[in-house]
């Protein structure tokens, strides 16, 4: 179901790990919906000079986290918050639609790293547009406690 | 057998192989002695008797009358008929239905349907092995209850539930008892005399029989509606012409699968505590899902805190192992598996967890290769998990 560079990015991720002293660091998700990824940046003269990232999730995830790191290294801050999560799922040449809140993980990781770098220099946070939503548009919480009932749409082999 | 000599097949639990035998078996019933069974001429008795010779060998592998044997189209056709069935037909009676929580989607959807319709249904708690209590079950018993349905066994953690106990409290009160067996018939012993089960569904597919074939046993004078209306087939209760095919795979698989059960246990058993045992032992943060010991001799399921189940399952393909998990990554919904999260597990453990299910191609050197490859996928992913707190800060709780 995942494309072939999908698979690469998951198999071998580029610039997994963290950052001694980041300059901003962006942590979005919740391990309760089984996925969190959290984006290190350094940033020199407004530019992104290094970006690394830990991710718990499923494969999309963990590539979407590859190829944001990626896309942002090297950008301006401005042209770092312009990169959109279609933008990191066409450079993974495409993911399922259950898989499209993957990549709205990795660009809300961006926004938050960048937000929390202009937090420290005293500057105001930019417009942060998405909260986490998921497949089908409910915005993830936390699930009430397990009940007597089944998950909905759950496959069940 | 015929898998591709690279891929170490554990997910067993999901579907098996079709057995060559068997499959040599079922070829002369769509080309030569196609027959209707319902038919007059000489072919088609052909096809009837093979039907009935059929269903007596079943009957035989479950302790039951050929009468009582009824085929279906799988597990959750026969699900679906008994929840239903019995429901409708004897909703004068009373409206209340007790089932568990743990159930397969099979008959917690039919169960939620006929919740819709107005009846009333208790979905029983298990405990952190997954064990229904036969004296929570009694107490949650009321005059208008008309049917209780606990699984055999589990087919995510493996759990195999106090089914004898059971039929007896159900007998006692004169309430119907189904069961679903279809993760147990033709893995464990399973006789509907000895455990007074009044509905068993069982499934072809998860015994190296064909997709697509089951059966519904009903005991004698049990009351219980249609779910298919239709012709007159299998005594009028499930219309539809027989898949003819399939009926002489499923007892073919049967029989094949009853003659070596008790060696096949023990040998799947002996891989299983393997593998469990090596697992445990080689991945900290690792816990057994399930119950130690009243457990299918071929399920394995572990939960790797830190990290996400779909990522070891990717990881393991990539090593040619087929495997399953109850994250919801891989279904695309939100919440985890149902099983996992009422035997107590927190969400992100429940993300976690590795089902391994053994059938009978796989090895010791199988097991071997697993073992030797699984620690370090967990390893790996739990690098990249903002999660882990790192080997030297693990705290041991
Ligand atoms: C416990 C259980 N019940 C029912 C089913 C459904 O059976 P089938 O796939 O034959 O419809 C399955 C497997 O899929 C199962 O494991
Ligand atoms: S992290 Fe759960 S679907 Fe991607």
């Amino acid at each position: 179901m995942y494309s072939e560079k999908v698979m690469d990015h998951f198999a071998n991720p580029r610039n997994v790990g963290e950052i001694e002293n980041p300059d901003g660091v962006g942590e979005v998700g919740n391990p309760v919906c089984g996925d969190i990824m959290r984006m290190y940046l350094k940033i020199e003269d407004n530019r992104i000079v290094d970006a690394k990232f830990k991710t718990f999730g499923c494969g999309a995830a963990i590539a979407s986290s590859s190829m944001a790191t990626e896309l942002v290294k090297g950008k301006t801050l401005e042209e770092a918050w312009e990169i959109s999560n279609q933008a990191v799922a066409e450079a993974l040449e495409g993911l399922p639609p259950i898989k499209m809140h993957c990549s709205v993980l990795a660009e809300e990781a961006i926004h938050k790293a960048i937000n929390d770098y202009r937090v420290r220099q005293g500057l105001s946070p930019w417009g942060e547009k998405t909260p986490h939503y998921h497949e089908g548009g409910e915005e993830c919480e936390l699930p009430e406690e397990p009940q007597g009932t089944a998950g909905d749409g759950a496959l069940q082999r | 057998m015929v898998l591709e000599p690279r891929v170490i097949y554990l997910d067993h639990a999901a579907t098996t192989l079709t057995r060559s035998e068997v499959v040599e078996a079922m070829l002369p019933y769509f080309h030569d002695r196609f027959g209707n069974p319902s038919s007059i001429y000489r072919i088609a008795r052909e096809s009837r008797k093979v039907v009935e010779s059929a269903r007596e060998s079943v009957a035989r592998a479950l302790g039951a009358e050929p009468g009582e044997i009824y085929f279906t189209s799988g597990g959750t056709e026969s699900d679906n008929w008994a929840i239903k069935g019995v429901a409708i037909a004897n909703r004068k009676k009373g409206d209340h239905i007790i089932t568990s929580s743990i159930e397969h989607h099979a008959v917690l959807y039919p169960a939620r349907y006929l919740e819709k319709q107005g009846f009333s249904v208790t979905f029983l708690p298990v405990d952190s092995t997954g064990l229904v209590d036969p004296g929570t079950l009694e107490d949650a018993i009321t005059e208008k209850t008309t049917l209780i349905s606990i699984m055999t066994a589990n087919n995510e953690i493996g759990t195999i539930e106090p089914v004898r106990e059971i039929g007896k409290i159900a007998r006692d009160h004169g309430i119907t008892f189904h069961t679903d067996a279809v993760q147990a018939v033709g893995h464990i012993p399973v006789s509907v005399k000895d455990d007074t089960i009044d509905l068993l569904s069982l499934s072809a597919h998860k015994f190296n029989g064909p997709k697509g074939v089951g059966v519904l046993y009903i005991r004698k004078g049990t009351r219980i509606d249609p779910l298919l209306h239709g012709g007159a087939q299998e005594r009028n209760r499930r219309a539809g012409t027989e898949n003819l095919a399939g009926i002489i795979g499923l007892s073919t698989a049967l029989e094949i699968a009853m003659q070596s059960l008790f060696r096949e246990m023990e040998r799947q058993k002996k891989l299983r505590d393997r593998l469990i045992a090596g697992l445990l032992s080689s991945v900290p943060h690792s816990r057994l899902n399930g119950h130690p010991e009243k457990r299918l001799p071929g399920n394995v399921n572990i939960s790797f805190e830190y990290v996400e189940g779909e990522s070891i399952l990717l990881s393991l393909d990539a090593h040619g192992i087929c495997a399953s998990t109850g994250s919801a990554c891989t279904s695309g919904s939100l919440e985890p598996s149902h099983v996992l999260l009422a035997i107590g597990l927190p969400h992100e453990v429940a993300h976690g967890s590795l089902r391994l299910t053994l059938g009978e191609e796989n090895t010791d050197e199988e097991i071997d290769t697993v073992l030797g490859i699984v620690p370090g996928i967990i390893e790996r992913l739990r690098a990249m998990s903002p999660l882990y707190p790192g080997k030297e800060k693990e705290c041991h709780v």
